[in-house]
């Protein structure tokens, strides 16, 4: 245990990993936001979530190499899938809705494919990244530094999450969008039309997810090809956090960040994923148990 | 619904029995033309160097018949590349390599790109003892298999980084200190090419009982090195190797740029490929590049002249600089030309001989293959980023310029 005795050693170096994981943890939240909803709500688990992140970033690097800063790619990233999530709706997703998880799962999956190949036609097959020129900040005698593209990433997960939480609770699409989530039959006969809040909800989705990429593409890499990472993450997520809870999912994001980077630093970069998934597994187990308990309680 | 397509399926399979049976009656050498048969990425997450590795065959064959083709007995033959796309999956490298020996009756193979797709099709080519020269498989997997009809005109994955270590021990024993109290950290990606690499640069760290402070695995799905930065923040090694392909070379330099992690050493693979010059600019500055060639080296050939005359033919012919794939690649075609001259013949045993007796110098460097197959003559090239420019600098027998060493510190840039 070499490495636990130099954070003992040297705590600085545990700032470093917290700060660090709680950023890059916020960057997740965003598309894992928007996997919560689309579980939450059309009972989908969206394969392709990933490669909506990655289209994000591929528009935002479009921007960048037009000469326009890779920020304003978070708005228009975000407009950009918002239509193509819509027209994904409108041509495959709602002939699944209603179906079988499974029906959904493989629905997806072909759109990420799709998604993947022609992003590979249109924007190559390298690796890509925009340069936000935001650059770092020092601290503690540099010992530590912080991405202010990864500050910018947790401002922007702020802003939309309370935006969206104001969204639901007020407007009347966010209404009908909670009503759906509830009960989609019973919402039909109130005279919602569950079809459009579909559609919004899917478009939202990939919205989230485009806004989330172009922050990936300033802070990483993209490639047509690791949108998978991304929906793995957000089902993590999700799965965590549980469906329709905001504050939930951006809780569960930054702390998996965190835990991550700590286990990788002192257990080696080799386990900084396998140790997430086994703390997934340790969660449901938990959770699993606290459940059992609250309904003996109710019996 | 399966009975109405019963008369398509009929109809399909006698297509394919007829055109099997063409396919047999077309042999591997039509009329003057001998047919060489290659499987490559034109799609999916490899096409980039699939197209690298396509230009240099196609560049090879086009220099090799302009200059009188190939002479087999008393004939002069013209050469040809049937191409397929893989599609960048193994799966369908190995199908293809079938299908070009059975079907298009090849018998000259060369190979495909990557590792990956060469493991796939090289038990096929051995299958049907069919030899396969590749320039693009540097696995040191492929060469302990035993196969006989595997041969590769690149430097394998262990070598990639190992002149690292010799550099920084020679600079060492230049300043007057002990390469015994190096610290040496590895951050390598955890695949097989890279864990290749990793094996290399251990054995060598060993030989100079350089101490290891750090060897971080990086999980692919990674793209964010923080973590192990942090690390090298904490343990300050004198070398730090990374190895994750094009994400992990834009990845680690990005990152020690974006830190300022100082380290005196700093050795990667993948530069060209993930361009970190032109996306990072001065951020690369000082980075040492593992290369299989450069065109700056000294080696030539009858074909191409020397490895310059090739870089500039390439330029003109394509608009880029040619990367190490292509120049590997056209290497290969010159390895099957002076094979099937020695040979005499088309017999693909002879030729299995008289490739495996290859000792020969081209553009590309020396090429001596020892009884695994691989090419044992032609050392990696360590190349420094110097005022925006790839320079030679180890081995130091071929090397343009001079190590700067150390790095000098982000502060004092």
């Amino acid at each position: 245990m070499g490495n636990l005795e130099i954070l003992l050693q040297a705590p600085i170096f545990s700032v470093q990993l917290l700060i660090d994981g709680l950023l890059v943890g916020s960057i997740f939240a965003l598309a894992a936001y928007g996997m919560a909803l689309l579980w939450g709500v059309m009972n989908i688990i969206n394969i392709s979530q990933g490669d909506y992140v990655i289209l994000g970033g591929y528009v935002t690097l479009t921007l960048y190499n037009a000469g326009i800063h890779p920020l304003f790619g978070v708005p228009v990233a975000a407009v950009v899938l918002f239509i193509v999530g819509w027209a994904i709706y409108r041509a495959v997703i709602y002939r699944v809705v209603d179906r079988d998880l499974f029906i959904s799962i493989l629905a997806t999956f072909g759109i990420s494919i799709l998604l993947q190949q022609l992003m590979d036609q249109i924007f190559g097959a390298d690796i890509q990244s925009a340069e936000s020129g935001l650059g770092q900040i020092f601290l503690f005698d540099n010992q530590v530094t912080v991405s202010q593209i990864k500050l910018v990433a947790l401002a922007v997960v702020i802003v939309v999450g309370v935006a969206l939480v104001l969204f639901f609770k007020k407007s009347r699409m966010g209404q009908a969008i909670r009503a759906t989530a509830q009960n989609a039959r019973a919402a039909r006969l109130m005279g919602i039309n569950t079809d459009r809040v579909y559609a919004m909800t899917f478009a939202m989705n990939a919205a989230l997810c485009g806004a989330a990429g172009a922050l990936v593409v300033m802070t990483w890499v993209i490639q047509p090809f690791i949108g998978l990472a991304y929906t793995i993450r957000s089902f993590m997520i999700v799965v965590v956090a549980g469906l329709g809870n905001i504050a939930g999912v951006v809780a569960a994001a930054l702390g998996l960040g965190a835990a991550e980077q700590f286990a990788a630093f002192l257990l080696g970069a080799e386990f900084q994923i396998g140790f997430v998934f086994g703390l997934l597994v340790v969660i449901l187990l938990v959770r699993n148990m606290v459940l059992k308990r609250q309904r003996q309680v109710l019996k | 619904m399966f009975q109405y397509l019963k008369p398509v399926f009929v109809s399909l399979s006698v297509a394919t029995l007829a055109v099997s049976l063409v396919g047999a009656a077309q042999a591997k050498v039509e009329g003057d033309t001998i047919i060489l048969g290659a499987a490559l990425s034109f799609t999916g997450k490899y096409k980039t160097n699939g197209k690298h590795t396509k230009n240099g065959y196609e560049l090879a064959v086009r220099k090799v018949n302009e200059m009188g083709g190939v002479k087999v007995g008393d004939k002069s033959y013209k050469l040809k590349v049937v191409y397929y796309d893989d599609e960048s999956t193994p799966a369908r490298g190995a199908q293809l390599a079938e299908r070009l020996i059975k079907q298009d009756g090849v018998q000259f193979m060369l190979g495909p790109y990557s590792s990956g797709l060469t493991k796939a099709m090289a038990p096929v080519t051995e299958k049907y003892k069919i030899p396969m020269v590749e320039g693009n498989g540097a696995s040191r997997s492929l060469f302990n298999k035993g196969y006989k009809y595997l041969f590769a005109v690149l430097s394998t994955s262990e070598q990639y980084l190992a002149e690292a270590i010799n550099l920084a021990a020679q600079q060492a024993v230049a300043a007057g200190k002990d390469p015994a109290d190096l610290k040496l950290a590895l951050a390598m990606e955890n695949d097989p090419f890279s864990q290749d690499i990793r094996a290399g640069v251990l054995d060598d760290a060993q030989t100079h009982s350089i101490n290891v402070v750090i060897d971080d695995k990086l999980p692919k799905e990674l793209n964010d090195m923080t973590v192990t930065l942090t690390k090298v923040r904490a343990l300050k090694p004198d070398i730090l190797v990374v190895s994750g392909h094009s994400k992990g070379a834009a990845t680690a330099v990005r990152q020690m740029m974006e830190q300022k992690v100082d380290v005196p050493m700093f050795a990667i693979t993948h530069c060209e490929a993930a361009d970190v010059v032109g996306k990072f600019g001065a951020g690369a500055e000082f980075t040492l590049c593992a290369t299989q060639w450069a065109e700056t080296m000294t080696y030539k050939d009858d074909y191409f002249g020397s490895a310059s005359d090739y870089a500039k033919l390439f330029e003109k012919e394509y608009g880029y600089v040619p990367p190490y794939q292509a120049a590997e690649s056209s290497a290969s075609v010159l390895v099957w030309v002076d094979a099937l001259q020695r040979a005499n013949s088309f017999d693909n045993v002879k030729l299995r001989d008289a490739l495996a007796a290859t000792d020969m110098q081209t553009f590309y460097g020396n090429i001596n293959f020892d009884e695994t197959g691989k090419n044992i003559a032609k050392p990696m090239v360590l190349r420094q980023v110097q005022g925006g420019q790839y320079k030679v600098v180890a081995p130091t027998k071929w090397a343009s310029d001079k190590l700067i060493y150390p790095r000098p510190k982000w502060s004092e840039r």
